[in-house]
């Protein structure tokens, strides 16, 4: 595959912390290789800034090859740009035109406040996940693998919902910034697990409640999130979530 | 001249055979009484797979702990990456594995440079860690009946690597991780994300605390305990380009080292052979492609070097299948020290493919054909995808180009048998220290050690130095806190201060060249001298003429990577002076010097018998050499063949 050269426009939002205001700073950016990943354009970009003396566009990185989680931006308004099921990490510049203008954000929502730039702080996710996203099982505990036997199906359906990578973009394409797919993943797979059914109804309870206080939005089930996930988590696992947080309530806890 | 210290390091091994040590000493050590646990505190710095299940067990024991990472979340640490596997002697598939043979593989994939004691542990505690992690509902791969399925992996003959697709790291991470949340709801683990460490504090001797700075605020925090545990990952970043994530650094290691602390074997490092090629200038990482893909996938390249057909077009009789040819027994599943210069010798003998010749296939052709594209989507889906997306090119159609990349470090703090550095208080686990893995580690071996040093090995050694050692209280003012809170600033202030015309990247670019060049698949003499030669001239430059823009006291990434990149331009020049001490190829440390006549590594027992663990006495001054002996009674040290 060769490589061609484009010129671009990028809109960046800059804004130097979480109480100051922002605004969009225009850049132009010429002969960017089309095999550059989107994060190695801004590289570029920031390179070029540091060189002309200006402040580097902050933004979270890390992995760079779609799994730890931490990239994030919205692209042309779409949370990790146009491709689905790909991370802005995994984005490549053969996916933009020469002359193009690209507007890049951070993730808009009230329970992810600026950092500064386009960071943003998701520590939210942290707290629903210690609000009850796990098996309480202390080191030591287990017994022999094998003894815990899942069926080949039901594992499968489990690690669908187990693959979430915690960045986001659900609650960024939201357009009430809903944490609802970051959650129901997690609640599904351990409610669909043999390992998770001690906990299960304390657990959902729990974790939504958890979600609620961080001032996520509701669900209206526009499936946005879904078309967002670059780890293809499915809204089916939403609708799981709502039988299963109706099972507790109906049922009472555990 | 290397200076050596005449008395030999003391790795606290016990006496006795190597199948009954760890059980006889767990029982030898000091306990903490369980109501008295509370009473101290311990700090991990670092959330992937050692620190956080080293969090998580030793807030369950009782202990306060706190807990820190650069990353936004704990739940992002780099082990998340992790791809193919992890090793366990269950025996599952019946096929003849044990935690003897387990223990053999790993003592001879390491190449005879690993402690055997530590090795036998590590492949003892393995079953223990997969029970464990089932229970936390990490949903590893099942046969249809419902029982825990196995792949193979490469420096083995039987299947022992349990996984969860091609995601083993994260499941696991994230089992790790919700265990230590779990803990950050009871109050026993208090959270520092944000929180890159700059200092160790050392009390009289003893490590007591660190210095970190929050990068959000740009504050620097003293925090103090009775034990500090260090789980910061390797130092592959050397290299600028590598399968680390951006973030990784030497950093922490290399701070704890300018305390004391000997760092072991950092020339020990390890070329993964399947990573997706380099592609331009711009390029800041490269990605892996797993291990467990060699299971399936045939290594190749064309019999006539500059053959310009297109891979379909070449018939099977023009293929080289090389790995195939000189290790019939192994073929492609040899160890990655032996398939990334296998990889290297074709392309430097003008064999290889791609646009700039530095690239093998691996072909699934022959899978796709005998199983169906379907099983190899179920195995391999999400690691096919990746490498369409990054190449635009589909592997269900055309083989994968690869070629050999930095990807973890074998070398780190030395640690004695309890996981304790030579400063008391300080303990090393996972990818930090050097223990378990000898010159070369094992495919799916990194999230077994992981484990079993957080889970099953910390949490009883940790006990005996509490039990153990008198540990008054120290206060924030106290006069080893204040000093390393001075360094730490005055280092920031330095950085800030220089005000030159390049930027970080632009160093670390350069010095990830130098160390490729001169310290990659293969070293001699002259590249290493003159390795260290040009490091000290780029550290030189980088202090007169680096550009860091904006204050200490806000969120700067540009500052953080220049404190990364400053000790790595430290750190580099040990590794070099390391690889040149060590006159003998092991491993992944390949000198051109010593190599059999059919090239591969020979290794001299008679006089490298031993783990090289260098003092600091300070940047550009020579270090001591501190030798720990190495003994193989169990595991008879022979020439590695996977023939």
């Amino acid at each position: 595959m060769s490589s061609e050269l484009i010129n671009l426009t990028l809109r960046v939002w800059r804004q130097s912390g979480p109480d100051s205001p922002g605004q969009f700073d225009n850049y132009q950016l010429n002969g960017v290789s089309t095999h550059m990943s989107f994060l190695e354009m801004l590289d570029v970009l920031n390179e070029q800034l540091i060189e002309s003396g200006q402040e580097s566009v902050a933004f979270d990185h890390d992995c760079r090859e779609g799994i730890c989680g931490t990239c994030s931006l919205m692209i042309n308004g779409q949370a990790h740009g146009p491709d689905t099921a790909t991370t802005t990490c995994q984005l490549h510049m053969r996916r933009f035109n020469d002359g193009d203008t690209v507007t890049i954000e951070p993730w808009r929502a009230t329970a992810f406040p600026i950092v500064k730039d386009l960071v943003v702080d998701r520590s939210a996710f942290d707290r629903i996940i210690s609000s009850g996203g796990y098996v309480s099982v202390n080191t030591g505990n287990a017994p022999d693998g094998n003894a815990i036997p899942v069926a080949g199906s039901q594992q499968e359906v489990a690690m669908d919902a187990a693959a979430c990578i915690g960045c986001g973009a659900c609650v960024a394409a939201c357009k009430n910034a809903s944490a609802m797919l970051f959650v129901s993943a997690k609640v599904s797979q351990l409610a669909i697990l043999p390992q998770g059914q001690q906990e299960r109804s304390e657990r959902v309870v729990s974790m939504v409640s958890q979600m609620d206080d961080e001032g996520f939005g509701s669900c209206t089930n526009t499936s946005e999130c879904e078309a967002a996930c670059p780890a293809e988590i499915s809204v089916s696992n939403i609708a799981r979530l709502n039988r299963e947080y109706l099972r507790a309530s109906l049922c009472g806890r555990d | 001249m290397v200076r050596v210290a005449s008395e030999t390091l003391n790795s606290r091994v016990p006496e006795g055979p190597v199948d009954q040590i760890w059980d006889k000493h767990r029982f030898n050590m000091k306990l903490v009484n369980p109501a008295n646990k509370r009473k101290f505190s311990v700090i991990v710095v670092g959330t992937g797979l050692a620190g956080g299940s080293a969090a998580a067990s030793l807030a369950e024991l009782g202990y306060e702990v706190k807990s820190f990472c650069f990353q936004d979340s704990p739940r992002r640490a780099h082990s998340i990456a992790a791809q193919g596997g992890i090793n366990a002697a269950k025996n599952y598939p019946n096929d003849g594995d044990s935690i003897w043979r387990l223990f053999y593989d790993t003592v001879k994939g390491g190449d005879y440079r690993a402690r055997e004691a530590n090795v036998y542990r590590l492949a003892q505690v393995s079953n223990t860690i997969i029970d464990q992690c089932v229970a936390q509902g990490v949903p590893f791969a099942r046969e249809y009946g419902g029982t825990l399925a196995n792949r193979s992996f490469g420096g083995a003959q039987v299947s022992r690597t349990f996984y969860s697709r091609g995601q083993t790291g994260q499941q696991l991470l994230l089992g790790a991780y919700q265990a230590m949340m779990r803990q950050v709801q009871l109050g026993k683990v208090q959270m520092y994300a944000r929180r890159e460490m700059l200092e160790l504090i050392v009390v009289e001797g003893v490590a007591r605390g660190i210095i970190v700075r929050n990068l959000v605020t740009g504050q620097l925090e003293t925090h103090t305990a009775d034990a500090v545990v260090m789980c910061t990952g390797g130092y592959g970043n050397v290299y600028y380009l590598s399968t680390n994530a951006k973030g990784c650094n030497v950093t922490a290691a290399w701070r704890c080292h300018k305390q004391g602390a000997y760092f072991a074997n950092p020339c020990y490092t390890q070329i993964h052979p399947t990573c997706i090629p380099v592609s331009g200038d711009y390029q800041s990482k490269l990605t892996l492609m797993s291990e467990s893909l060699r299971n399936d996938g045939r290594v190749w390249v064309p019999k006539n070097a500059g053959d310009s057909r297109t891979p379909a077009e070449i018939p099977d009789e023009d293929r080289d299948y090389y790995l195939e040819r000189r290790y019939p027994s192994f073929g492609n599943l040899v160890p990655r020290d032996v398939a990334s210069r296998a990889a290297k010798e074709r392309c430097d003998a003008g064999f290889g493919v791609g646009d700039t010749n530095l690239a093998v296939y691996l072909d699934f052709r022959d899978a796709i054909k005998r199983d169906g594209e379907d099983a190899i989507r179920k195995k391999y889906g999400n690691l096919f995808h990746m490498y369409h997306k990054i190449t635009a090119e589909d592997p269900y159609k055309v083989p994968m180009r690869i070629f050999p990349a930095v990807h973890y470090t074998m070398g780190g703090l030395w640690v004695d048998y309890h996981l304790m550095s030579n400063l008391p208080g300080l303990f090393v686990l996972g990818e930090a220290n050097f223990s378990d893995h000898g010159a070369n580690r094992l495919g799916a071996s990194a999230l077994m050690q992981g484990l079993s040093d957080g889970y099953f090995v910390l949490p009883y050694t940790i006990g005996d130095h509490l039990a153990t050692s008198q540990l008054p209280t120290v206060p924030e003012d106290h006069p080893a806190c204040v000093a390393a809170l001075q360094s730490a600033k005055g280092r920031i202030d330095q950085l800030l201060s220089v005000q030159g015309t390049r930027t970080v990247d632009s160093f670390h670019r350069n010095l990830g060249q130098i160390m490729w060049d001169n310290c990659g698949m293969a070293r001699d003499k002259a590249g290493l001298e003159s390795a260290v030669g040009q490091i000290q001239e780029l550290r030189e430059q980088f202090w007169k003429n680096v550009r860091v823009l904006g204050n200490g006291e806000s969120f700067n990434q540009s500052l953080e990577k220049a404190g990364r990149v400053a000790d790595f331009l430290e750190f580099g020049e040990l590794l070099a002076k390391d690889a040149l001490h060590r006159e003998e190829s092991c491993g992944g440390h390949f000198r051109e010097e010593h190599q059999t006549d059919e090239g591969e590594a020979k290794r001299n027992d008679e006089a490298f018998n031993y783990v090289a663990a260098w003092e600091y006495h300070g940047v550009g001054e020579e270090s001591t050499l501190h030798k720990e002996p190495l003994s193989f009674d169990n595991v008879p040290p022979a020439t590695r063949s996977y023939k």
